[in-house]
């Protein structure tokens, strides 16, 4: 029974660095925790924290420039560090197990599933074929993978990233393992996959009394599996404490002002603020002095600068690494002063009815070359992928919508298709009155200048090989804003609009971090004053600190400068706070459309429904219906009859949604709804999130 | 108003100066010992060549009678040749044109093969399969045997020997650029550049070529490296540069007849060609480790 008494993974004063060429980085600095049996510890930070670096410090899994310095590392009570290389690997095999964030890269593409499950049983427990094979099966049932049996036989491809990362998670299972690493497992999945994993690994807790690291950078997935909860802010360790008091009671003043910059789901922009953390996070090789945290706190004095706080229990059960953190009140905070925006005229004006944007039936289709021999002559059936099918839309001026849906919906080549990269085969564009339909190489210049696009991948978003200021002046050069003299001075009006100062202008991209790359292509999209900006999932590969500033540029420019905008992404709590109006899109069609305030209360497309069930909440108290989507988004390229939702739906009502395309149910003002189910019962359909009433940061 | 995550430390140099520039250009060079053994090599042969009259009081066409077949000796470092040519100095005049002809073949193929290889894998589809397959019909032929065909075409002069170079490297580079813009013209600022309306060449010369030229340098390296070959090869079979001309590959075949009396013409200008490619090989392949790393 001394089992309670140990904790399972003990870590204690670890220190990892890196060799550089510049000279050693201090990834990890004295970071300890504990984790009983049963127990999940969420280690959750922003990008470059070192929670990635603490999981493979833990396992010897460092990079070959990678060095423990200092700390101790004890696994049920027994020393890890200085242990053989043979010592380790049996212990990784029988004792603990990781889970990476990219499935595919995991699993071995030219192995069987089956060999890959059953090879972790013949090598570390010794079994024959035979019984492998059993465990096997029992083990891909208990992640509730459907035919297991077929599984087993097939390749790694074959399967979708859910169930890929289900297999990961069996075979990472399959010994039982005391410790289980999981680092960001369910990152790269779409919502209704993550939902359904995490699920699992909630259940996986309760049955197989697994031990959990759980780290993610995103603190809905913390709040919904972690029992405790560590914050690390460059390379150490904040703040920790159970799960409810983070989220409730966050007392350190990075994690409070991390909370506050997550858009919470169903507030908008006009109910609420984003205040960015000021500042950028700190290289390692270049720490202050004191608290680590001191240049970007606003609480900061004189003592924190010259002393380095401890990680000190200040309630029971409660650690925080600040000098003063009795003295801060959540409650209180207030943002500084003049930095608040008047929010309601970030809304959309009710006088601005004219429509900007006329998307009418528009289908926008790939080729798909066929794999048979006939087809190599261009004889075989031609066969395409319905990207975007038949999509209908109005944007009037000024306004934004957003467009959300999973990966493979068509939400960003239906954007391409608006802006030209990509061409419609079928429908009707309008924009300003003028007929868009030509791709964007055959457009008039001064249409071109009117529609510009922002991207989502800030490292290929900008000409590695041209400074700042020729990327930002190449559009002015273009279609002739300025005078030839006068480009330099509008190039830094340019950058100040957003937020950065002239020093930049003749720094490379390799030169600025990924948020201040995302506001120079914002300052090139809109340096020809466009009429219509179309954001692809602007925010996605950024920290939500840098995501609340990003976004809160995007409104203040969009009010500037009169932009209308479309708003891309799947991140529905995002789409919620940044938009008017919302479209809902499955396999290439919208399947709801109409006022975002209307889009997330009832009566919802049973899709959106799902997926707004499925959304993880940064608040262990809310509500949320539970509604878990089966089977696999059917492909493309050959998508069901009658209604493309009906192969998953929970609602389906019968042959009815196989057959016939769904209907255009009116369900208020500009809302549509495509679905068979009659309104009345669409009506009846409960609110699927309730965020608990006294929560703070509804300013 | 929102600042966010801004940074920019005051003081820092808004401009970069071109001292800074220039460093880190040779960073990658000073940082790899392989490329400056092989930046050694090649220098050594640069400026031998370019201050060739300071160095020798012999001309490479001056015949000394009495040096005739003879080794080295204090009047002649290396030795002369069967007609009492001074070896050094036929030496390293003969570097002054091979490294004239080298760089100029490989910097046509380059260009030619460049342009082809960007309007391919820009604009893909008919002119894609059009133009590389006219690629592969020239590197079907063996380049021994494309580079006589060519000579004996057009006769034997610097010139056509240059020609020769272009026209059997042009594939391999266009090969090589249409990878890279394959994958390039997918990156976002390829299509925020569309967004401008910008025209196809101004995307593929400026937006993308910039973008590739790290592994076209070093690809040019490697070639310049086989040009001095092929050049050597060619004076050596006695189509390259018409006779006297001092050239590494004609020396080598003249002093070919002697080789039992005295080695010394043949065995020099072998090692001139094979520590001029080496060296190019070496600062090659440690630019391209450098660079790799910097990514």
């Amino acid at each position: 029974m001394e089992n309670i008494k140990t904790p399972v993974l003990k870590v204690e004063n670890l220190a990892i660095s890196y060799k550089m060429r510049r000279g050693e980085v201090p990834a990890v600095r004295d970071v300890s925790f504990e984790i009983h049996a049963g127990e999940t510890l969420g280690l959750v930070g922003e990008s470059g924290c070192g929670k990635s670096t603490v999981a493979f410090g833990i396992v010897n899994f460092l990079d070959r420039n990678g060095s423990i310095l200092n700390g101790s590392i004890l696994f049920q009570g027994q020393e890890l560090q200085g242990q053989s290389e043979e010592e380790l690997r049996r212990l990784r095999g029988n004792q603990i197990s990781m889970v990476y964030q990219d499935p595919l890269a995991s699993l071995n593409p030219c192995l069987r599933i089956g060999e890959q499950l059953s090879e972790v049983l013949i090598v570390h427990r010794g079994l024959s074929k035979e019984e492998a094979y059993e465990k096997c099966i029992e083990m891909l049932k208990g992640v509730y993978m459907p035919d297991p049996e077929a599984m087993m036989l097939r390749y790694p491809h074959q399967l979708s990233g859910g169930q890929q990362q289900r297999v990961v998670l069996a075979i990472a299972l399959l010994n039982n393992p005391a410790l289980l690493i999981m680092d960001e497992p369910t990152t790269a999945l779409d919502v209704t996959v993550e939902a359904g994993v995490l699920d699992l690994i909630a259940e996986l807790r309760r049955e197989f009394d697994t031990t959990i690291l759980y780290i993610s950078h995103n603190l809905g997935v913390i709040a919904y599996v972690s029992d405790k909860v560590s914050v690390m802010y460059t390379g150490e360790i904040v703040e920790q404490a159970s799960v409810e008091d983070i989220f409730l009671k966050p007392m350190h003043p990075y994690t409070q002002a991390l909370m506050r910059c997550v858009p919470k789901l169903g507030e908008s922009k006009e109910s609420s603020y984003l205040p960015p953390i000021p500042g950028r996070v700190p290289s390692p090789m270049n720490l202050p002095p004191g608290c680590i945290f001191v240049p970007r706190c606003q609480y900061a004095r004189q003592f924190c600068r010259q002393k380095h706080p401890e990680l000190r229990q200040v309630v029971p059960g409660h650690f925080i690494c600040c000098h003063f953190a009795e003295e801060i009140a959540e409650a209180e905070w207030q943002p500084p002063e003049g930095l608040v925006p008047d929010l309601t005229t970030r809304g959309r004006r009710e006088n601005a009815a004219e429509a900007i944007l006329e998307v009418e039936h528009v289908k926008t289709y790939y080729k798909q070359r066929g794999r048979s021999l006939i087809s190599l002559f261009g004889l075989g059936k031609k066969q395409y992928v319905k990207a975007v099918d038949d999509v209908s839309l109005e944007l009037p001026k000024g306004c934004t919508l957003g467009i959300v849906g999973e990966s493979g919906c068509g939400k960003s080549t239906l954007g391409k298709t608006i802006v030209g990269l990509e061409s419609p085969i079928s429908g009707k564009l309008k924009f300003l009155g003028f007929d868009i339909l030509a791709p964007v190489v055959k457009r008039d210049k001064r249409l071109v200048k009117e529609l510009q696009m922002i991207f989502q991948n800030p490292d290929s978003t900008l000409n590695p090989s041209f400074s700042v200021g020729y990327q930002i002046g190449r559009p002015l050069r273009r279609f002739g804003k300025v005078s030839h003299n006068q480009q330099r001075k509008e190039v830094i009006r340019l950058l100040n609009a957003v937020r950065l100062d002239a020093s930049y202008y003749n720094r490379l991209p390799r030169q600025l971090s990924g948020g201040e790359k995302q506001r120079v292509a914002l300052a090139r999209a809109i340096a020809a004053h466009p009429k219509l900006v179309i954001c692809d999932e602007p925010t996605s590969s950024l920290d939500v600190s840098v995501q609340a500033a990003i976004l809160n540029l995007l409104l203040d420019l969009q009010k500037e400068y009169d932009i209308a905008m479309i708003f891309i992404s799947h991140d529905l709590s995002v789409i919620r706070f940044f938009s008017d109006q919302v479209a809902v899109m499955y396999l290439g069609k919208v399947c709801e459309i109409g006022p975002a305030q209307a889009i997330y209360s009832p009566p919802y497309h049973p899709y959106t429904e799902a997926l707004l069930s499925a959304v993880p909440i940064a608040d262990p108290c809310a509500e949320q219906k539970r509604i878990r989507l089966g089977g696999m988004v059917p492909s493309a390229l050959n998508p069901p009859g009658g209604c493309y939702f009906h192969t998953r739906c929970p609602r389906k009502l019968g042959d009815i949604c196989e057959e016939q395309d769904p209907p255009r149910k009116i369900a208020g003002k500009e809302h549509y709804i495509y679905c068979h189910i009659p309104l009345e019962e669409l009506c009846k359909m409960g609110v699927v999130v309730t965020l608990p009433k006294d929560t703070k940061g509804n300013s | 108003m929102a600042t966010g995550e801004q940074a920019s430390p005051p003081g820092l140099a808004t401009r970069r100066s071109l001292g800074k520039r220039f460093r880190d250009a040779i960073a990658p060079i000073l940082a790899s010992k392989v490329a400056l053994v092989g930046l050694g090599l090649v220098s050594f042969w640069v400026v031998v060549a370019i201050f060739a009259p300071l160095i020798t009081p012999y001309g490479p066409l001056e015949h000394d009678l009495e040096a005739m077949n003879l080794g080295p000796s204090l009047e002649h470092l290396l030795g002369a040749d069967n007609l009492g040519r001074d070896l050094w100095a036929r030496l390293i005049y003969g570097a002054r044109t091979i490294l004239i002809l080298a760089p100029l073949s490989v910097f046509c193929a380059l260009a030619v093969g460049a342009t082809l290889g960007l309007i391919s894998g820009y604009f893909g589809g008919w002119t894609d399969e059009v133009v590389m397959r006219l690629l592969d019909a020239i590197m079907a032929f063996p380049a021994i045997l494309l580079y006589l065909i060519i000579i004996f075409a057009l006769g034997p002069s610097a010139t056509n020997v240059v020609i020769a170079i272009t026209i059997a490297g042009t594939p391999g580079i266009a090969r090589l650029v249409r990878s890279l813009t394959l994958d390039i013209r997918t990156r976002e600022y390829i299509a925020a550049a569309k967004l401008r309306g910008e025209n196809p060449f101004y995307i593929m010369f400026v937006e993308i070529l910039p973008n590739a030229r790290g592994p076209i340098i070093v690809d040019a390296m490697l070639r310049i490296g086989y040009a001095v070959i092929a050049i050597g090869t060619l004076g050596f079979l006695g189509v390259g540069l018409p006779p006297p001309a001092p050239d590494w590959g004609s020396m080598v075949a003249q002093g070919r007849i002697y080789i039992w009396i005295n080695p010394w013409p043949v065995l020099w200008p072998s090692l001139a060609i094979s520590s001029l490619v080496i060296g190019l090989n070496l600062f090659a392949d440690g630019l391209r480790e450098e660079t790799m790393r910097y990514q």
